[in-house]
């Protein structure tokens, strides 16, 4: 009753529509430059490690990854960390101007990255933060916190007040009760919050990319640029693509029940 | 659920308004300060007052038609991807399966694109597409279409389309199966009693019991697609022309390619203002269907 006439079929037809472009990148990624450009191979004839090895050992584009890895980590801890509190402050009480703050929250995750590009730049080069990973994971602090704050909440209202009561009774401080009980309740909500920062810093190019030139350039923005300055190396970038899948395709499984919700910020 | 008042609450709340405010208030100050003035570099500005503004929202000049012509790209846009989105999206969830390991299955796989950078969304389908060496362009060209997205304005068009929809309509689908799944069978043991056909009980149980999440999945689709800037700009640059250059792109192109300040900073707003007003209807929904939410779901 729950499902439609022929949905295996349908089912089948959509996933293949998605794994399709997804496997073209991975084949590709294994063939050589000659054999993506003389010939249509539906599977790589001679298999080839050799865009993979150049990344792992070419400087310039294994920096990019662990670029990329330092902001994202950066804003995730920071956004848990101050997202947490606040979480907690907006579930349990009533305050002057709480909904106006929780609006505020959601329209700065909303906010077009475009209109922030020229004054973040402005802003991070001025106190000296420009071309580092501070200053990405700071800039993305601007959709990850209320992100996290709206997730999270979804989560602590989801304990019940008489747990809070009662450690209070019980004479718990509220650091304590807030490390000790709050946190390991919320644990898989935490981890779910923390997995959709590191996502959306993660897949985010525009500011990562205006935000750095040298330094602290993101694998995304090193992509790019090597696309336009030196002709086409397409088996090089779709492994530079495979490889950047990867942590997403990881994590995937132990989220798949939360995906719906972490994009509904919290609010399914 | 009731709250105490409690103004201490505040604390907690500092250090999210602290970042926040950092990261948004400062920047969207100097975002003001730009509007209103012009520059010839070397730092020297002059005041200009609303004149920015008026340039802009006035489609015979430059400034304006360009953000008018954008702006009539991007609605359009976001109206073809919603238009297939939502119905592909709702037919996906009513497809999946009921149980058993191909639910997992079926989730892990379409989760999968939402969770690729957006870069590489645009390189994935950069490479599909292309005639000579992408699966997509050579089978289309093979079978007798002149497909090419780097020249043609439709191909580019029909390009970024697709690419949206194999992004993000797993999204509206996960959105939907949520829904769908919070039924409780025993709408459906009624239903089937009653001898409702499959058409009847879509529409009596299963669409009523989705519209929450549907209006959450379009809010954030027409949100989002508003937006867009990072796949459409590695697949198209904008071109052939300037056929597929959306809001975003335009905006980009004038603040960091030209480094008109005072332009793109008067677009800046305006484009926020939009976003701003349909945040505050998505805000309204989202909130007063939390106070339907039953207090179980909430658990971890």
């Amino acid at each position: 009753m729950h499902s439609i006439p022929g949905r295996r079929l349908i089912m089948a037809l959509f996933l293949i529509f998605l794994l399709l472009p997804i496997y073209w990148l991975v084949n590709m990624s294994f063939k050589t430059n000659a054999e993506i450009v003389s010939t249509m191979t539906l599977w790589p004839h001679t298999p080839t490690l050799q865009h993979y090895r150049r990344i792992f050992t070419d400087e310039s584009w294994y920096s990019g990854y662990i670029n990329s890895l330092e902001y994202v980590v950066i804003n995730t801890v920071i956004s848990i960390a101050v997202a947490l509190p606040a979480a907690y402050a907006f579930s349990r009480y009533r305050f002057l101007g709480d909904k106006h703050l929780f609006f505020w929250l959601l329209s700065n995750r909303m906010a077009p990255a475009a209109v922030y590009a020229l004054p973040f730049f402005n802003l991070y080069s001025a106190i000296g933060l420009f071309d580092t990973p501070w200053a990405v994971a700071l800039a993305h602090c601007i959709f990850n916190v209320p992100l996290a704050v709206w997730i999270l909440e979804g989560f602590v209202s989801g304990v019940p007040r008489e747990i809070d009561e009662t450690a209070f009774l019980d004479g718990y401080s509220f650091p304590r009760f807030f490390i000790k009980i709050l946190v390991p309740l919320i644990a898989s909500g935490i981890g779910v919050a923390a997995f959709f920062c590191f996502m959306f810093s993660w897949v985010e190019l525009l500011l990562a990319r205006t935000l750095t030139s040298v330094q602290a350039k993101p694998i995304a923005a090193i992509m790019t640029r090597t696309v336009s300055a030196a002709g086409m190396d397409w088996g090089l970038l779709a492994a530079a693509g495979v490889l950047t899948i990867i942590p997403g395709a990881l994590v995937i499984w132990f989220v798949r029940n939360y995906i719906a919700r972490g994009f509904a910020l919290g609010r399914v | 659920m009731d709250k105490t008042i409690n103004q201490k609450a505040w604390f907690l709340v500092l250090p999210v308004f602290l970042v926040v405010a950092f990261s948004a208030v400062l920047p969207l100050m100097t975002v003001v300060n730009y509007s209103m003035q012009d520059t010839f570099g070397n730092n020297q500005f002059f005041w200009n007052g609303v004149g920015w503004f008026k340039e802009l929202l006035d489609p015979s000049t430059d400034l304006g038609g360009r953000f008018l012509a954008s702006l009539g790209r991007n609605l359009f846009f976001s109206a073809v991807i919603l238009a297939i989105e939502v119905p592909l999206g709702i037919v996906v969830a009513l497809s999946m399966p009921r149980e058993g390991w191909s639910v997992a299955a079926c989730l892990v796989i379409l989760a999968l694109p939402l969770l690729i950078p957006w870069n590489v969304v645009g390189t994935i389908w950069q490479i599909f597409g292309r005639p000579d060496i992408g699966l997509l362009g050579y089978v289309l060209n093979h079978l007798g279409f002149n497909y090419n997205y780097v020249s043609n304005d439709v191909d580019a068009w029909v390009t970024v389309i697709v690419m949206d929809v194999w992004h993000w309509t797993s999204l509206v689908a996960l959105l939907c199966y949520a829904g769908l799944k919070s039924i409780p069978d025993a709408y459906y043991q009624a239903a089937q009693i009653d001898g409702a056909s499959r058409w009847a009980v879509f529409k009596a149980i299963q669409l009523p019991k989705m519209n929450r999440v549907l209006l959450i999945a379009v809010l954030l689709r027409f949100m989002d697609s508003f937006m867009i800037y990072t796949e459409p700009f590695v697949v198209t640059g904008g071109g052939p022309g300037n056929s597929t250059t959306f809001v975003s792109i335009e905006l980009v192109k004038i603040a960091l390619g030209q480094f008109d300040l005072g332009k793109a900073a008067a677009l800046s707003l305006v484009y926020n203002l939009i976003i701003l007003i349909v945040c505050w209807v998505f805000y309204t929904v989202m909130t007063n269907a939390g106070s339907e939410r039953p207090v179980k779901e909430g658990a971890a």
